[in-house]
């Protein structure tokens, strides 16, 4: 594994109700980014992947959230614990970020140039008119021809797609070496979905830098990542390089999330959803959480918490997972019990 | 740019056909209202010859449809015939009390302003802080009090008591603080509980989550991101608020004894000074569609989503 980048350990958030009713959204996350991977963390809604995100840009409401425990470094760095001013250096700077939905994520009472060159006279301390001419070549670099005219534009007069690639525009603005894009493409049609997933792709290779790829849907997925994690109920089941997880997938969460793909070869049969739904964060099922919905639950995974072990060794015999997985080569790993019997 | 001035002279179509509408209005519910002119004005009496020269000289002998087109070409020229109660010209007597009681009102809109906005902003961005309380005991204070009251109570504290200001009369800026305090203190209420509430809206939106994650300092995402999207229903409520006290605040100009258009047209109606009603009410329904214009252009220089609906 290449220079690790974003490292998160344990990472716990909770939230407290208003009623005083807590509910754990992170149980601890584990999750390495290394520099200039496409790493994409895939989960149903309401697992834990968006908060996740948050929590590495810094934006976490604190409170009715809260950190528990948990470390995350970046570039070397801890984060957490870090003086406002100092993340706020980052936000923007070294790591950007994509929203899901760009019509709710722009101002909507603001011309697009405005909304992107604040970021590049705050961060790079370039004036107004070198941010606009700026800002200009940005919008052309997303694929936004004559990006001078569209700066003077307010986000309503574009299209969705457009809107996106404002959105990515602003969001690469500073160069930053993490990306993390929050289900950029849910809220676009197939056929943007793949323009701007070839954007990203492109943008990567340009400026060097890492994706961290949120997202619901496996297939999207298959096509840009390098790795893969997988995550359940605010925790991470499975990771591992994408032909790992879609070759030998470790969980049977995974599993089932791979064999609900809809394929053209299966046409014609029902689609395979995974039974049940997921827990709410207030009431997470104790021993391994995804135990109800596991079809070959056993008495084990309902009392213990598995841990993630590392399963990409000779012969599938588990090991610790490296602190610093930096240095130990191809990793896959995976919490789950039943792998290996 | 030709967006915008089609989106104008909309605007300016529409305020035409409100003041038609209610030139309309009025000229019919005159004449549907019991009570002849003529009669009023030759008194219990007269004979039946004075009645019948009074109405030819007035008009309302002619066919409805004359009469109703000469109206409407009257009205076009700002003409509402003459006073009966003191034969000078309508429009003359309007424009006379006119300039005062748009004073009163720009500086009333001027007071609540200032008071409304930053307290509101404030309550929004530090809610549940002193500031934040502050605003609430007076907004529900502002509400609760009736403006004449609160114009008395200035009057015998800052005329009568400590006197910095003049009791009565007016001519110069100093005649017209306090009963702009005693108008602007309510309307004040009103726009700082607007103000925080969509100050407090816009605040929790996605992009100020974005503004954010650019790294901009708390005080860029708050004021300038939050601020420009959340002052706009304001500016349309304090437009309208405008309009309201551009009638005449009557209350007031009672307590103050101000020559505003509210006595004038409280007096005209006294006097069933028929022309003098009409023309006050048409004048006041222009004076409100003008500022409802002036206000929509506005909103839309600082909302540009209006402009395309």
């Amino acid at each position: 594994m290449a220079e690790t980048l974003l490292s998160i350990r344990g990472l716990k958030v909770s939230f407290r109700g208003r009623d005083g009713s807590e509910s754990r959204a992170l149980r601890g996350i584990d999750l390495d980014v290394a520099r200039g991977e496409v790493h994409s963390l895939v989960g149903e809604s309401g697992s834990g992947k968006t908060l996740t995100a948050v929590c590495v840009l810094g934006l976490l409401p604190v409170p009715p959230a809260r950190i528990e425990a948990g470390s995350i470094r970046f570039q070397g760095v801890e984060l957490i614990g870090l003086p406002e001013a100092e993340r706020r250096k980052l936000r923007g700077r070294r790591i950007g970020m994509v929203f899901q939905e760009p019509s709710k994520y722009l101002n909507p009472a603001m011309r697009v140039g405005e909304q992107i060159l604040e970021a590049l006279v705050l961060h790079l301390g370039l004036t107004r008119n070198e941010a606009r001419l700026r800002a200009g070549e940005l919008l052309e670099l997303v694929g936004l021809p004559g990006g001078r005219r569209v700066l003077r534009r307010y986000p309503h007069e574009l299209s969705g797609g457009m809107r996106q690639r404002v959105m990515i525009a602003m969001a690469v603005s500073c160069d930053p070496v993490l990306l993390i894009a929050d289900e950029p493409t849910t809220a676009l049609d197939v056929t943007l979905q793949r323009q701007i997933l070839r954007l990203l792709l492109e943008l990567r290779e340009r400026l060097g830098m890492a994706i961290l790829f949120v997202s619901h849907d496996l297939a999207v997925v298959h096509g840009i990542s390098e790795r893969i994690s997988v995550i359940y109920c605010g925790k991470i089941v499975e990771s591992g390089s994408r032909e790992r997880v879609f070759a030998r997938p470790l969980h049977p969460y995974t599993q089932a999330l791979l064999a609900s793909i809809p394929q053209a070869s299966r046409r014609g049969t029902r689609l395979r959803a995974i039974p049940g739904t997921v827990p709410d964060a207030s009431h997470v099922p104790a021993g391994c959480a995804f135990h109800p919905r596991c079809p070959l639950a056993v008495e084990r995974c309902r009392e213990e918490v598995p841990r993630l072990l590392d399963y990409a060794g000779n012969g599938g015999t588990p090991r610790e997972a490296a602190a610093d997985r930096s240095e130990t080569g191809e990793t896959h790993l995976a919490a789950c019990h039943l792998v290996g019997t | 740019m030709v967006e915008v001035l089609l989106f104008i002279l909309r605007r300016l179509g529409r305020l035409l056909l409100t003041v038609w509408l209610i030139s309309t209005i009025i000229f019919f519910v005159i004449r549907v209202i019991p009570g002849d002119p003529a009669l009023v004005i030759a008194g219990v009496d007269a004979s039946a010859e004075d009645v019948a020269a009074i109405r030819a000289r007035i008009g309302t002998d002619r066919p409805l449809a004359s009469q109703y087109f000469d109206w409407l070409w009257r009205v076009a020229r700002f003409d509402f015939g003459t006073s009966l109660s003191s034969g000078q010209p309508v429009t003359g007597l309007i424009l006379e009390r006119f300039g005062l009681t748009l004073s009163l009102a720009l500086l009333g809109l001027l007071i609540s302003l200032v008071v409304a906005l930053p307290l509101g902003v404030v309550s929004a961005v530090r809610r549940w802080s002193f500031w934040d309380y502050l605003g609430m005991v007076f907004s529900q204070l502002g509400m609760a009090v009736p403006s004449f009251w609160l114009g008395i109570l200035l009057l015998l504290a800052l005329a009568v008591k400590v006197p910095l200001f003049p009791l009565f009369g007016s001519g110069s800026l100093r005649h017209l603080v306090l009963p702009a305090v005693a108008l602007g203190i309510a309307r004040a209420a009103v726009l700082l509980r607007l103000t925080r509430v969509s100050m407090v809206e816009e605040l929790a939106k996605e992009y100020v989550i974005t503004a954010r994650a650019k790294g901009l300092t708390e005080r860029l995402v708050k004021y300038k991101h939050a601020l420009r999207n959340g002052l706009l229903p304001v500016v349309t409520i304090a437009g309208i608020q405008l309009g309201y006290m551009l009638g005449g605040a009557i209350i007031i100009e009672q307590v103050f004894s101000l020559p505003g258009l509210g006595r004038l047209f409280l007096f005209a109606v006294y006097q069933r000074d028929f022309p003098l009603i009409q023309g006050g009410v048409v004048f006041v329904a222009f004076a409100f569609s003008l500022i409802n214009f002036l206000v929509d252009i506005l909103y839309s220089v600082l909302n540009p989503r209006i402009r395309v609906g």
